[in-house]
Order: structure tokens, then sequence, then C-alpha cells
């Protein structure tokens, strides 16, 4: 049995200052327990809810194993509080098929830390020239649909995709980028990409897309998901689509919460995502919208990359930046979510968007044990990393809130006794 | 001074030191022989990752006429088609002795890259469209002998604004020394944001070409997109050419200036290039003697700020 003792406990009753007991996969007591020859958990001044969900994480297996793999991503994702992840179809072969779905979910159960559920391709190899084998992806349980790393560029191939797609309880999710309007950026256009000479990619590239997609959702009922959400007309316009009733969601990245695009004036890989990094404006009112929920989600669009391919000159590095390990830090840091608010947008929601029956629960007697501890007080400076890439934004950066421990199905994946 | 990475943020004074450097190198050059043992026994790599023959040359005649040695690196000759990276080259070429590198890369940011890589002083030889610090210094020194000083002085950069180094660089180097600087270019080759910028933006030459006592002409960038700035040469040539008409708009103490390489027949007229009111080679000339100041001041200890 382990017991996690003394935490601030997010239960169907609300949040309970309690103790939770685990055993066999499952909480077998919520309340004052005696603990026994119980493995403790010291929970005091701890939040404890559901493990953390991320809709949005680029494990890299099969094809680029070594920036990162779906062990060494899972073991990344449990130290930084997950216990669900979704992984990303551009992996090499894109994950457009169901066999190749398949591997991504047998792979994450072998490694046994979190749940990993692959995410399909929209479109064949990514291309957006025909559909991927949706239905065969559907079969194999995926739940989310996106060509990320690229977005569908095509309405028409992309209306075909919401048709096909609109009558099952899945999701559609974009990564909104304009390829005219973004063509050859590499950095937010604006006073420092201007004074840098670096290429920009405007925000237009992303609201244009947003706006054009939600067309498609009014016509085709289909769900639909706003990947990164990076720029203020773009929370405008989910503000807008969620006022009018339609089925859209949306997520933002911790280091687009945290970090502007100031940042590229040291012209260090670290900082190169899509969507980069925006504006001190940008950055405040994808705050406001997470604490108010016009953004339903955190996902780190944990994107390793090898030390090696980050000596290069900015414009050649390649795309992203990790965030597994930070996510729970940089978002408390950034906008000071109370725990209510935060396992919502960062557990409950994200695995609502995913379809992931076993993960987001308050905790009850009964329910599974996927848990973790938060200090939320506790600072610290990322300096190393678990995940077998190091190419983080926030390294050297004091961040508040720490995870003590994650419970993935009952075991201990992260923490004092792991 | 440690670098020479961006002329942003070189202060006035630090201007001034380097040109009046520059006075005493440009001496140097006009001896019967132009060498001083100054950098006996010190090596100046140089690593171009573009294709570039004045600037190059012009560092590398500076480095022997310090008495340097000179390694040279080009990636067409090199082990950069096999795959070898920025700082692998870097760091190889300061393995073999280097005691500063020159770098010329068409990524922003990349001498600055190998600044941190590499424990020696990096001066940029131009980096993407960011900056060429060298050719800033080499400009104001020109402009400062033959007007005697900038303050007070209209110049006008005309051409790809957007796509030039040479343009981000010396619009700081001229404003910082008292020049007034406005950028004239169709709005698809200015830069898209210059709020805050030192100087004014135009769109059209034959509106200020009147007031300018330098006009400092552009080449096209092509290989940076420059091309796609505008519908066709020939009306590039139309609106922003320098020809006969527009060369008799000019102040008659006006100059005119480029970086080279010159487009004769499209940023100007093939005779106006040999015009006596042009500065080109003036420039070319000038640059070695900037230079000079340059190397001297990061590789002379006793010299160093």
């Amino acid at each position: 049995m382990i017991l996690v003792a003394g935490g601030s406990v997010l239960t169907s009753e609300g949040i309970i200052a309690t103790d939770v007991a685990i055993d066999d996969g499952f909480i077998v007591a919520v309340g004052a327990i005696d603990p026994g020859t119980a493995e403790v958990i010291d929970a005091r001044g701890c939040w404890v809810g559901p493990g953390l969900v991320d809709l949005h994480v680029h494990l890299r297996e099969p094809g680029q194993e070594w920036k990162e793999d779906i062990a060494s991503g899972s073991r990344a994702a449990a130290s930084g509080g997950f216990t669900a992840l979704v992984a990303m179809p551009n992996t090499l072969p894109a994950i457009d098929a169901g066999h190749r779905a398949g591997f991504v979910a047998e792979q994450g159960r072998k490694a046994g830390i979190c749940h990993v559920a692959p995410a399909g391709a929209i479109t064949l190899d990514r291309r957006g020239v025909e559909l991927a084998h949706l239905d065969e992806l559907w079969e194999a349980g995926v739940r989310l649909f996106t060509d990320d790393g690229d977005t569908v560029a095509d309405a028409g191939m992309l209306r075909r995709a919401m048709e096909y797609l609109a009558g099952r309880d899945c999701v559609l999710a974009q990564h909104a980028e304009d390829p005219g309007l973004g063509a050859g950026g590499h950095m937010h256009e604006g006073a420092v990409s201007s004074r840098l000479g670096i290429r920009g990619l405007p925000a237009l590239a992303e609201e244009t897309i947003v706006a054009r997609d939600l067309a498609l959702v009014r016509l085709t009922g289909a769900a639909y998901h706003v990947q990164h959400a990076s720029t203020t007309g773009t929370v405008a316009l989910i503000r807008q689509a969620k006022a009018e009733g339609l089925p859209v969601t949306a997520e933002v990245t911790p280091h687009h919460l945290m970090l502007d695009h100031s940042e590229v004036e040291s012209m260090d890989p670290d900082f190169k995502m899509y969507p980069p990094l925006r504006t001190t404006e940008d950055v405040a009112e994808l705050r406001r919208a997470l604490i108010d929920g016009t953004i339903d989600a955190v996902a780190t669009d944990h994107a390793p990359h090898a030390d090696h391919e980050q000596e290069v000159p900015f414009e050649e590095a390649p795309r992203g930046v990790i965030g597994l390990e930070t996510a729970l830090a940089a978002t408390l840091t950034a906008t000071g979510l109370d725990q209510t608010t935060l396992f919502q947008r960062m557990s409950t929601t994200p695995a609502a968007i995913a379809r992931f029956a076993d993960h987001g629960l308050p905790l009850v007697v009964g329910g599974p044990a996927n848990i973790v501890v938060i200090d939320p007080s506790a600072t610290w400076v990322p300096d190393r990393f678990v995940s077998r890439s190091q190419n983080s934004p926030f390294r050297g950066r004091k961040l508040t809130g720490s995870v003590v421990a994650t419970v993935f199905e009952g075991t201990v994946t992260h923490g004092p006794a792991s | 001074m440690r670098h020479l990475l961006t002329i942003e943020g070189v202060t006035r004074p630090e201007l001034e030191d380097l040109l009046d450097l520059s006075d005493e190198f440009l001496n140097v050059l006009d001896r019967d022989i132009p060498k001083v043992p100054t950098l006996l026994g010190a090596t100046v790599a140089t690593m171009f990752f573009e294709p570039s023959t004045r600037t190059r040359l012009s560092f590398e005649r500076a480095a022997r006429a310090l008495s340097a040695d000179v390694l040279s690196f080009s990636p067409g000759t090199s082990s950069v088609t096999k795959g070898e990276s920025l700082k692998d080259t870097a760091l190889t070429l300061k393995a073999m002795g280097a005691d500063l590198m020159v770098v010329r890369h068409p990524a922003t940011g990349a001498a600055h890259r190998v600044s941190r890589w590499a424990d020696l002083p990096v001066v940029n030889g131009g980096d993407g469209a960011h900056q060429h610090p060298t050719q800033a210094l080499l400009d104001a020194f020109t402009l400062r002998r033959h007007f005697g000083k900038l303050d007070g002085l209209r110049v006008g950069i005309v051409g790809d604004i957007r796509h030039s180094r040479v343009a981000r660089s010396d619009l700081q180097a001229f404003s910082t020394l008292g020049a007034t600087v406005t950028l004239v270019a169709p709005p698809t080759l200015l830069p898209l944001d210059t709020t805050g910028w030192p100087c004014d933006t135009a769109t059209e030459l034959d509106g200020v070409i009147g007031d300018l006592d330098v006009v400092y002409l552009l080449r096209i960038q092509s290989e940076r997109g420059g091309v796609s700035g505008f519908t066709s040469l020939p009306e590039y040539v139309r609106r922003f050419g320098l020809d006969d008409r527009r060369f008799r708009l000019l102040r008659d103490d006006a100059v005119i200036m480029h970086p080279g390489p010159m487009n004769r027949g499209v940023e100007i007229a093939p005779h106006i290039a040999d015009h006596p009111r042009t500065l080109i080679l003036d420039q070319v000339r000038n640059g070695v003697a900037a230079r000079m100041a340059v190397l001297f001041r990061l590789m002379t200890p006793e010299a160093r700020r």
C-alpha cells in the first residue's frame, strides 16, 4: 500500500485536507488513514490530484530515437507530474495508419511509465495531399487527429476530414500556420525580427488559419482543437467561437505563457519554436485566457532535439523545445493558478479533450491511482533534464512549483520512493 | 571590447577611437613598405560560409599588413560539405592556432554563436541580414575623411533595406556619429517594424534625393528574397535607380557610396558608377585600414579598452 499523507486533496467533494491510500492500482481509501506498513509519501503543504495530462508531446519514436524515445519521454513526463500523454504523429514514418498507431501505444505500454496515446495524422504522411487511414486509426484507438508540425493548409482537405470524422467521438487538432504568410519565418514578425534581420512569422499566419477552420467547424460540426494558441487574435477567435457554442477547445504552452520574442535576441536556438514566442501583450492575453477558461488546457509541445543539432545559428536550428519537466512550474510561475483551476487546465480538461477515461478524475475510492503530488511553493532552477534532450528555454530560470511525486496505475513513477 | 559582433550599442567614443586608429593605419598603407610588425606571430582565421571576395580579401590584407598570419576557411573546399557543424569548424580552426576569427555566415547570429563556443575574439564579417560592423566602420571612416565629420550629414540609404546587414549596421554607426539617416525603399523592401530606429523612412527616392549629402546605394539581395519585393527589375530601376535625371537632382557636394558588389544598370547607371563624386573605391581602400584598426584593438591586450 502507498499512503499519500497530509495533502490538500482534490476529491469529488472539492478540496479536502486528508490522506489517500493506494493499493493494486486503485485508490482504496480517502480520509484519515493509519500508515501502518504503507510506503508514505509526505504531502504536507502539497496539492494532491489527478496526474497531469499533456495533449501535445513529440516522443520521436519511431525514427528519431537519438532525440527521445517513448520510454525516455515517459520518464521525463513522470518527473514532470504527467500520467498521460498524446504523442504527435510527426514521426518517421508518420502515424497515418492503424498499425503505426498500434506500435506507439504498445511501446508506451511496454515502458509502463505513463499512458501514451498516439495521435493520428489527418493526411497521408502529413503531406496534405490525401487523407490518412482515418478509419484504421480510429479503430486503433486514436481520438485526436492532427498533422502537427504542419498545417492542413488545403481547406477542402480539412473539410473532408472533418466531415468524415464529425459523427465520431474524436477531435481534429490544427497546428495553425498559413504556409504563405509564414513562409521562411523563424521567429515572431515584429520589432525584434526586424532588428535581427530574421524573417518573421506574423500573428496573422496563425489567426487566418484559425478563422478559416472555425468556418469549417460551423459547416461540419466537427470537434476542433487549436494547438499551441499564441496570439491575442487567436484568443479572440476562440472566445467568439465558444460564445457561439461551437465545439472548440484550445491549448497553450508554458513557454508562450512565460516568455516573449525578446528572448530571441540571445540568438539561442532554445528559444526557437513554432508558433514562435510572441509579444508581451500576447503573453498577458494568453495568461488571462487560460485563467478565464477561454483556453482550456496547458500542453507542452515537448519537442526534443539533440545538443549537436542545436549547435548551429538560430535560423538553421530545428523547431521546438522540451517542456515536460518544467510545464507545471512554468505554468504556476506565469499564472499563479489556484489548485482547482490548475488541475482543470492541466489534467481534467485535457483528459476530456483526449477522451481519456482513467485520467483527470477527482480522487475517489475505487478510482484509478493516477496521481500527482505538487509542492506549489517550492522554488527551483532547472539545469539538467531527464529527457534525452536538453533544449529547454527555462534552463537557469527560477521557477515556483515542483512535482513531489507521480503515481501511475498505482506505481510511483517519480518521487521520494521511486 | 572583446569581440566586434554588432554596431548596436557601440558608443561614440569607441567608434571614434576605431576611426582614429583607422587614420593611423591608412598612413601605414601609404608607406613604401605598407606593413607594420604589430601582430607578428599572431594568426587571424577567416571563416566565410558565404561567397565573398572583397570582405575576405580586405580582412586578409589587413591581417598581413599587421604582419599576422592568415588561416583561410571556406566551405566549398572543406569538411562542411561533409556535414561538419559550425561549432566543430570553429573549434578546429582554434586548435590550429587561430588567435582571432572573422566569421561570415548567411544566418543571423552565426558570429555571435561562435563567440560563445570558441574562447577567442570574434569579428562578425556579416551575418545574414543582421549586422556587418566592419562595413559600418569603413563607411563612417570614409565619410569622416571626406566631410571631416558626420555630424549634421544627411544620409539616404537606398534599396533592399529589409535584407541588408549593411543598412542595419550603417544606420546605427552613422546616427551614433551625428548623421541623420533616411531609409529609402519600396514598402516591400523596408523592414517591417522600424519603431525606435534612429532613422526616417521614405518610399520614393525623388522626394528626398535633393536633400541628401550622401546617397548610399544597396544591391538587391536576390539570395535573400529581395527580388520578390518588386514586380520587375526595370520597374525598380525606374523608381530607385540612380540615373542621369536623379543625379542632376543631387546637391553639388553630395557623394555616392556603395558597399559592393555593384550591379551596374540596376541601382546605379553604369557611367555614374565611375563618376568622381562616387566614393566607392575609397570605401574599398579605407576598408583595409578600418579592419586593421579592429584587429589591432581586439588582438593587442595592452590596447584593448
